[in-house]
């Protein structure tokens, strides 16, 4: 690595983006150190961490809010907002890692680097995020389930930075829920994790939003599972048509940390008790 | 070899300048340019905590932080605890044979003092339990260094109020 | 009851021993002073590394420096290098330091080539342009397999080693066959990683004298240098072994450390410089030894009145691809594998196998927590079908006081058994299960394991060893216990100032104990087997009373007879120098044992222990977790309780993880999970409450009652955690799911499928 750039406003961090589309922007570092010790150091890093314009919790028209990207983990388990309005996502960011990765990783990391065992994506998901995406020409929104396109990678151009997470306000009365399993029971690699946010109509689950990590290439939306949940009144026979589509649109894989039998078998437990708990 | 940086940094209370390559992990910069030897290497990948110290008194894994990151910044170290005296969170450690090989202790310290400091009350065990997850010791079950935590921030909130 | 033995009744109530002390050298760790051997520099140092084997098994063609590096910037050093035997000396010389061109590579990460160079950065760089040319041939990774010797590992069949253990008269087919019952298992366990926090390491410098001195992190400083002897064609004289401050062990510092002591140490004599060699995490994931991997078929037959009449047991052990200290882990793995039940029919058969894999080796429990856990998977399965208690099936097989183990050793003093089994028993009835709601996934379950582990070395190890330490009247007026017991993290140096201040009759304070350099100390030997207190100890003890008594004739002769020992010391430093006194180790009398028929007094004595381990399996996502460990061991005497306990409370976790979590997975013989965040051990989070209940009955030939206390606690939680997790599901599963280890969430998951 010959250069360390440390741009001190949005501006010139897009500026240096435009001009060395070969660095490699850095927020927490927690994944691309881990990462940097295995291969060639890239040409130069890009930071981003603690640039005032991306962190921080600000509050949006309806009731929802944008975050910056390189908001921390730890910013975000303080904030009374996220804890009130999206305690999915505060959840999510308890289990991720431990103390001293919740202070350093962001959730524009978490979502630069898009693992698919990635902790605070599924929450994303199940909220419908909006990805705001920057470069020196503009800014652009896209819809978190667009935003992703295959292993490891997300829809951003060379040029272009992630700056916010915008969440909007979730249904009156809304359920939300999350679930990580991982390996052990902190500072863990996931095995399976839901993020699930539902709300009822007259005793019927009138929508309903599924999000699963770990089971797939990337963090996906369970469209058949919440299809066959929509309208339904939250039982045992729901649940078990829930199970059934989710049979059919996850294929999950065996590898060193988990099989692909117990990927499904737990998905489907959890999907269940979520329904059940409705 | 690509240039050296120069950084400035305050650490353990001192102002420090040092020249390190920009790939240099603050751990690196820590162990072998300013020889403070304390903050351990387990595992170079942010997986044992054993590298932990504070920058603007939060914990941070030396080992996952680019020294270039820490510029400007106030680092402290295991070597920063001990005064004239052993800090409060030292001499339980120590009296309740907390540390057996003592290689995860300084991380440990620098972890439980952060927590400690933040939350400047007498916590529990499981609130210990679950902030101290990032650092992994293998000698002692867990058991005495929960106990040293909790009796530390008894003494610490107790000096607080006092 | 046994008393103790070598000392004043005096000195007893005055000294330290029994006082929960704070350590000798904790203020040194929570300051972050004590100095590991990462953190120890000499004047142009240089940085090692290993050219390691990617194929599990082949011949050796070729090392090839490719072009487009300076390689005079470095040295390399090759089996063409060493100036003794290429070996890595231990039981046998099966194994080479580094593999010759023209040998076979045995396993994938096997030392190959070494680089020295001023920088780590460029060490690395000259690794990538260092090339292997191996000719690859089959290999053979799983035990069973291997016994059929289609693939040649070691010998002409893989056996590394043999043992057959029988008692009693009658065939033990048809003393099976006459009992009311014999249930039958078959158990498995996988390999565990010790993972000491800190990794393996170790700095070599050669002097202008032509002495080789060799200081790291490491439980046995004779071992290596008796290792480096054969490979550095060095006399004694010409070799220092120095012990830095080390970073936790648990047996995984014993063997393996010989092995980068002699590249180090290779690496320094051709470079002409101080050579560091340490360890990356993953590299010492995959490299170094890990616990053996075992199969295990027991058959326990009883009658209806619970009483045990016949026990089978068939032990195999993976070795991996060299002996290493396989035949010393099995030994006491069949040594341990019929419990500590009576029985007067008994066969146990062993038998340790060699593959492709990275040797296996010591770790703490040594071979017993394998066969342990099989066979307290069978007692479990004995009392549920009889519908017995798991207690009341235990205190009526019991070994007690009087009683003749599988070996038909006599125990005569010392057994805690009953006072163990009795001690979780009252815990675990004061503190009844909760009750299962079955509108939620959790279910609740309740494991007991009942064990004992043999303290110090098998048979006449001991006899033989002939361990020696010293105690000294420094000329400074201290006084210094001088031995070759490491302190590893479990507070050897503790544990012997407060014996020594209390045979002496000082406070701990003038007592001190140096990390061993083995030109500086007797040899005690090895820091294993949980023998350091109860042998070393021993003769430290007896040391300190020789110095102490000398010293008092020195005061009355001289006109100092009453002053208090300290001021006479000083004195007497003042006009003699330093005086010292060595105890040779003499094993008790009466300790028979026959190495050819396996029959006699295996181990001096025993450690006994109990635990009750208390489960929720989430039949959800089938993650278990620990809510209760209580755990009783009988140690004879705590030397220091706190200490003792920390102990107790580190191995049950070690077991525990082992059991539920731990697991080395191999693919193509190569360590695919080389990270700390996939080769996983506990958190914090995941660390159960422990009640944990020191027992004394006292050992008459260890120090003031001290027996072993290192291992036992590794051995039998896991036991317990399996037949916890088989209890909470007990209504769900009636199958065998739980007697292979780890019961992992997936292994749950696949009992219960099976079932349903």
């Amino acid at each position: 690595m010959s250069e360390f750039l440390s741009p001190k406003d949005l501006p010139a961090a897009l500026a240096a983006r435009a001009a060395h589309p070969d660095y490699i922007p850095v927020a927490g570092g927690t994944d691309y150190m881990v990462a940097s010790k295995d291969r060639l150091p890239p040409p130069g890093i890009i930071n981003l961490f603690g640039l005032g314009a991306l962190t921080g919790v600000t509050d949006l028209d309806g009731g929802g809010v944008r975050i910056g990207a390189c908001t921390t983990y730890a910013t975000l388990l303080g904030d009374a907002r996220i804890a009130n309005t999206f305690p999915l996502l505060r959840d999510a960011c308890r289990e991720v890692g431990a103390s001293q990765i919740q202070a350093r990783g962001t959730l524009g990391g978490n979502i630069a680097t898009s693992s698919p065992v990635g902790d605070s994506l599924p929450p994303l998901l199940a909220l419908d995020a909006v990805i705001c995406v920057a470069s020196s020409a503009g800014e652009r929104r896209v819809a978190y389930e667009d935003f992703l396109v295959g292993y490891r990678k997300i829809d951003l151009a060379a040029d272009e930075l992630i700056v916010a997470i915008e969440l909007p306000a979730p249904h009156v009365g809304a359920m939300q829920h999350w679930r990580k399993v991982g390996t052990r029971r902190a500072q863990s690699i996931s095995k399976v994790m839901m993020a699930a946010v539902a709300h009822l109509d007259d005793g019927r689950i009138a929508d309903i939003r599924i999000a699963l990590g770990a089971v797939a290439d990337r963090t996906v939306r369970a469209r058949a599972t919440e299809d066959a949940l929509r309208g339904s009144a939250p039982s045992e026979e729901a649940a078990k048509r829930a199970r059934e589509a989710l049979r059919g649109e996850i294929t999950p894989i065996d590898d060193l940390r988990s099989t692909a039998e117990y990927r499904l078998g737990v998905a489907e437990n959890l999907v269940r008790r979520f329904v059940l708990s409705l | 070899m690509p240039d050296a940086l120069l950084l400035h940094m305050k650490v353990n209370g001192e102002d420090v300048e040092v020249a390190a390559p920009p790939h240099f992990t603050l751990l690196e910069v820590l162990r072998y340019k300013l020889d403070l030897i304390g903050s351990k290497q387990g595992c170079d990948k942010g997986d044992c905590g054993a590298c932990t110290v504070q920058l603007d008194g939060t914990a941070r894994l030396s080992c996952l932080t680019l020294a270039a990151q820490a510029d400007g910044r106030k680092v402290r170290t295991v070597e920063g605890m001990t005064a004239a005296h052993l800090h409060p969170l030292q001499d339980c450690m120590d009296k309740q044979v907390a540390a057996q090989c003592g290689f995860c202790t300084p991380g440990i310290l620098m972890a439980a003092e952060a927590y400690l400091t933040k939350q400047a009350r007498a916590v529990s065990r499981d609130e210990v339990a679950e902030a101290m997850a990032g650092n992994l010791c293998r000698c002692t079950g867990y058991v005495k260094i929960v106990d040293a935590i909790v009796e530390a921030s008894e003494i610490m909130a107790a000096k607080e109020q006092g | 009851m046994g008393h103790a033995s070598n000392s004043s009744e005096e000195a007893k109530a005055k000294g330290s021993v029994g006082k929960g002390l704070a350590r000798v050298d904790g203020a040194a760790k929570v300051r972050g002073t004590a100095r590991y051997v990462d953190d120890l520099k000499f004047p142009g140092m240089h940085h090692g590394l290993t050219k390691r084997s990617e194929v599990p098994h082949g011949i050796l063609r070729g090392i090839h420096k490719r072009e487009g590096f300076d390689w005079s910037q470095v040295v390399v050093v090759t089996a063409e290098d060493i100036p003794g035997r290429n070996t890595i000396l231990l039981i046998e010389e099966d194994q080479p330091a580094l593999v010759a061109i023209g040998a076979h590579v045995r396993h994938v990460d096997e030392a190959i080539a070494l680089i020295a160079a001023p920088t780590r950065a460029l060490a690395r760089e000259a690794h990538g342009f260092l090339d292997l040319e191996i000719e690859e041939i089959p290999a053979v990774f799983d035990c069973e397999e291997a016994l059929s010797a289609e693939v040649n590992v070691y010998g002409d069949d893989n056996i590394l080693k043999t043992y057959l253990i029988e008692k009693g008269d009658a065939d033990i087919e048809e003393k099976l066959a006459s009992c009311d019952h014999v249930v039958e298992g078959l158990y498995r366990t996988q390999a565990q990683e010790q993972m000491y926090i800190e990794p393996q390491g170790m700095i070599a410098s050669w002097g202008e004298d032509g002495v080789c001195h060799i200081i790291g992190s490491m439980q046995c400083p004779f071992y290596i240098q008796k290792a480096m002897r054969a490979l550095l064609a060095l006399d004694d004289d010409n070799l220092v072994v120095e012990q830095a401050v080390t970073g936790g062990g648990f047996g995984g510092k014993e063997e393996y450390p010989s092995m980068i002591a002699g590249h180090a140490a290779l690496l320094a004599r051709k470079a002409g410089v101080p050579v560091k060699l340490i360890y990356e995490r993953d590299e010492d994931i995959a490299a170094t030894t890990k616990r053996h991997p075992s199969v295990v078929r027991h058959r326990l037959g009883f009658d209806a009145d619970g009483t045990i009449r016949a026990i089978d047991v068939d032990v195999i052990f993976d070795g991996g691809a060299y002996l290493t200290l396989t035949q010393v882990v099995l030994s006491r793995g069949v040594l341990h594998a019929a419990g500590p039940y009576k029985c007067e029919n008994t066969r146990v058969r062993g038998r340790a196998v060699a593959t492709n894999t990275p040797p296996h080796g010591a770790f703490r429990g040594f071979g017993a927590p394998q066969t342990t856990f099989a066979y307290e998977r069978q007692t479990q399965k004995a009392a549920a079908l009889l519908g017995m208690s798991p207690f009341e099936f235990r205190e009526h097989n019991m070994l007690r006081d009087g009683d003749r183990t599988a070996t038909s050793q006599l125990l005569e003093g010392s057994v805690g058994s009953e006072d163990v089994l009795r001690a979780v028993k009252e815990v675990a009835e004061a503190n009844p299960l909760p009750k299962d709601d079955p509108a939620t996934s959790i279910r609740h379950g309740r494991g007991v394991a009942f064990y004992f582990h043999g303290a110090g070395f098998t048979g006449s190890g001991e006899a033989r060893l002939a361990g020696r330490a010293t105690v000294a009247l420094a000329e400074d007026g201290h006084f210094e216990v001088r031995s070759s017991s490491t302190d590893i993290g479990q507070g050897v140096q503790t544990m012997f100032t407060q014996i020594a201040a209390t045979g002496l009759g000082v406070e701990p304070d003038a007592v001190r104990v140096p990390t061993p350099a083995t030109d500086r100390v007797p040899d005690s030997g090895p820091t294993v087997a949980s023998r350091t207190c109860m042998v070393v100890g021993r003769v430290v003890g007896q040391a300190s009373v020789a110095l102490k008594n000398r010293i008092e004739s020195w005061a009355s002769e001289n006109g100092f007879g009453d002053m208090p020992l300290r001021q006479a010391a000083t004195a007497m430093a003042k006009v003699e120098g330093e005086i010292s006194e060595t105890v040779q180790y003499a094993p008790p009398p009466g300790i028979v044992w026959d190495d050819e028929t396996y029959t006699g007094s295996a181990y001096p004595c025993y450690g006994w222990a109990a635990c009750v381990i208390d489960v929720r399996v989430d039949t959800d996502t089938y993650e278990v977790a620990i809510d209760r460990c209580v755990h009783a061991v009988d140690v004879g005497k705590a030397i220091n309780p706190v200490v003792v306990k920390g102990q107790i409370e580190g191995g049950t976790l070690q077991s525990l993880g082992w059991a539920l979590w731990e697991d080395v997975i191999y693919k193509n013989g190569k360590v695919a999970n080389d990270r700390m965040t996939n080769c996983i051990v506990p958190t914090f989070s995941d660390a159960p409450e422990m009640h944990t209940i020191i027992v004394e009955e006292p050992f008459a030939n260890g120090p003031y009652g001290a027996k072993g206390v290192g291992e036992i606690p590794m051995d039998g939680p896991c036991a317990a955690a399996a037949g916890a997790v088989e209890h909470a599901l007990s209504t769900l599963v009636s199958s065998e799911g739980f007697d292979a280890l780890p019961v992992s969430p997936e292994a749950i998951q696949r009992a219960m499928r099976l079932d349903s």
